[in-house]
């Protein structure tokens, strides 16, 4: 084991895939001889060669577009989008095409492609740097959405990802890039993508989160051990495939749910984790379900008040757990 | 290469020069011909079954035919193409190999439909064992993946030509740009062919652009652009074989060739809101079934009974394929999850 950050972690994983698998090449903007803007493949151009880091004209449909079309050729294309606020430009090759390019085919062309978009805020990226799209790719049967919130499970996940034949969304959240640091293997390892991960073992109540918002959900736990409750926090890791398995367990065995994401609050994945629990873990339930997320304003602003008004915060989470074991 | 203009006004397909261009043998000039009466007789029929409720919808490649087969006998000559057509490829997509009634049933919504299994349009999804991929009709968005497909191939050691169809209209799209922008910049060996029948839907070229030839627009690439006479099989052939060998040694091309809409935009339009009395008559006088029989029957290649067999036997394999599909099993309602995602 060595002690790494995310972003040496998504290096790492990229460039042993490349090492493995001729098919697997990196495009975007910058990936090049600048290794990327977060520097997630640094190192990468000199050893694989331009012709597998391609520095691409800056111009995101393309990027998606071209990705997809070596997909279909049986590459492994890893597409980069720089940050994730600039994947609408290709959202058609994305939604409209990736995702329904195995059903709208009957499985005669399956596409083995990993998009990598840095996300989320509080890095004072004001509306156009800090944007959640989590959703929109949620939403979309056809696409797998993979948010990790460790060195370990980006590594392991990103791996996985690179070896799935299917679109796969992979969301590193930029905050966590050098902030987060733990334990890798050094030894190779993969982890299998559509299980979730509980970080924090508890009785009380379940607390499920993703990406960074996951690590305030641990501050906010340790807050509350302090106070005498006792919380789960269960690390999605992937939002689709969804585990509900893990989710309805934990739920089962402490009676209480709260659901934490920066994104956007209303028809979030929030929302569905709870749509999910009323349907099948009713009984189970002894409080309603809170969802402490993003408010529902575009994206946190720049101003610094203004982002921290948005943001969840361990101290926000600690507060809407208060309010769920006084019900 | 060929840079022709379309705007005399001799009728095309009346070639009465000799010999043969290069490459090109009697033989293949009846068997794309008995392709393309083929192609016409299912087209036909699919606008009538249209109309009597069987075929939901229908997007006709009516005076498109010369074009499309134009460049797929280029193709099929070289041996290593693969095609990314648009939803106006109907004669292209049968040329190229589809049956007649793999045709009806994926018209007809059936789940003998080789292309998507009845979850498309028709002729929509990919027909992989005749080199072909169209994922969706959303107009220009294969061009960057035939693109990126080009790229793949290259990568993968092989020397495959990729051929991409749009219409006029698909040109107004941004990612037109940048798929030839990108194809430019890494010397791809992709054939950017460009179907002119000068309407996107009911808006006419005028309305679209400035310039007068979509090939023009190649130079800004760096790459040649050449407008050809859409409407003469021949011309389109030469045009498309010259085509390979500069993307196969140098890069991409632009071949703009113009044709005309025979019928409505699909079986849903009506063109005679917007396109001026007698245009369409005009435009028939050039008919490549026509223009290319008389050509056949003028060099002494086919007779006129010849071409009458050919006619006859093509509408035979209609009536029988239109049978055929109507007693076809539509996709059971058990498969609407399946390949959702892939293995």
């Amino acid at each position: 084991m060595t002690v790494k950050s995310v972003i040496e972690a998504v290096r790492e994983a990229i460039a042993e895939e490349m090492e493995r698998d001729a098919k697997v090449f990196v495009i975007g903007e910058d990936v090049g001889i600048r290794g990327g803007v977060f520097l997630a493949t640094q190192g990468l151009a000199e050893r694989f060669g331009s012709d597998r880091i391609i520095d691409a004209p800056l111009a995101e449909a393309s990027i998606m577009g071209i990705a997809l079309g070596a997909a279909f050729r049986g590459m492994r294309p890893i597409p980069e989008v720089q940050f994730s606020d600039f994947v609408w430009p290709s959202i058609n090759q994305l939604i409209g095409e990736a995702a329904r390019t195995c059903y709208g085919t009957n499985g005669a062309v399956q596409v083995p492609m990993v998009i990598r978009m840095p996300y989320g805020g509080g890095i004072r990226g004001g509306l156009f740097h800090s944007q959640n799209v989590e959703t929109h790719f949620f939403h979309t049967p056809g696409l797998k959405v993979v948010a990790p919130s460790t060195p370990y499970d980006a590594k392991g996940l990103l791996k996985s990802a690179i070896r799935d034949n299917n679109p796969v969304v992979f969301l590193e959240h930029k905050k966590t890039y050098r902030l987060v640091r733990g334990e890798v293997p050094d030894e190779e390892y993969t982890l299998p993508i559509g299980k979730a991960d509980v970080k924090r073992i508890g009785s009380n109540i379940t607390l499920v989160s993703y990406g960074l918002t996951l690590h305030y959900c641990l501050e906010a736990a340790e807050v509350m051990a302090a106070e005498g409750v006792d919380i789960e926090v269960v690390d999605l890791r992937t939002l689709t495939p969804l585990d509900t398995e893990t989710i309805l367990d934990s739920v089962k065995k402490t009676g209480k749910l709260a659901i934490v994401h920066e994104d956007n609050i209303t028809g979030g994945v929030g929302a569905e984790i709870a749509a999910l629990v009323a349907e099948r873990a009713f009984e189970y339930l002894d409080g309603p379900i809170a969802r402490i997320c993003g408010p529902d304003v575009p994206t946190m602003p720049f101003a610094q008040t203004l982002e921290d008004a948005y943001m969840p915060t361990g101290d926000k989470i600690a507060d809407g757990l208060r309010k769920l074991v006084a019900y | 290469m060929p840079r022709k203009r379309t705007t005399g006004t001799q009728a095309s397909g009346a070639r009465s020069q000799s010999p043969l261009p290069k490459g090109l043998k009697k033989t293949d000039l009846v068997d794309y011909y008995t392709r393309m009466v083929q192609a016409r007789s299912l087209d036909e029929r699919i606008w009538a079954l249209n109309r009597q409720g069987k075929v939901p919808i229908a997007a006709s490649s009516q005076g498109h035919e010369a074009a499309q087969l134009g460049s797929l006998l280029a193709a099929e000559k070289d041996g290593d193409c693969f095609l990314f057509p648009y939803y106006r490829d109907l004669a292209l997509k049968v040329a190229a190999g589809l049956t007649p009634v793999q045709t009806m049933m994926s018209f007809m919504g059936k789940a003998g439909d080789p292309y998507s299994s009845g979850r498309q349009f028709p002729l929509q999804g990919a027909d992989l064992p005749n080199k072909i991929i169209q994922i969706s009709n959303v107009v220009a968005a294969g061009l960057t993946q035939s693109v990126g497909y080009a790229l793949g191939a290259r990568m993968a050691g092989e020397k495959t030509v990729v051929f991409t169809y749009f219409g006029d209209g698909a040109t107004s799209q941004g990612e037109v740009h940048e798929a030839m922008n990108f194809a430019a910049i890494h010397k791809l060996p992709v054939i950017f062919i460009c179907e002119n029948n000068r309407y996107a839907i009911s808006t006419p070229q005028h309305s679209q652009m400035v310039v007068e030839e979509i090939s023009s627009r190649a130079a800004s690439y760096g790459f040649p652009g050449f407008t050809v006479d859409g409407m003469d099989m021949i011309q389109c052939y030469e045009a498309t074989r010259e085509a390979i060998t500069h993307a196969r040694s140098q890069g991409p091309v632009l071949l703009e060739m113009m044709v005309e809409r025979f019928m409505s935009h699909t079986t849903d339009d009506d063109d005679r809101r917007y396109r001026p009395e007698g245009e369409v008559e005009r435009a028939r006088e050039k008919d490549p079934v026509i223009t290319l029989a008389r050509t056949l029957i003028e060099e002494g290649i086919l007779t006129q009974k010849q071409v009458d067999a050919i006619a006859a036997k093509a509408l035979k394999e209609t009536d029988d394929a239109t049978d055929l599909a109507e007693a076809s099993s539509p996709p059971h309602e058990s498969e609407l999850h399946n390949s959702v995602y892939g293995p």
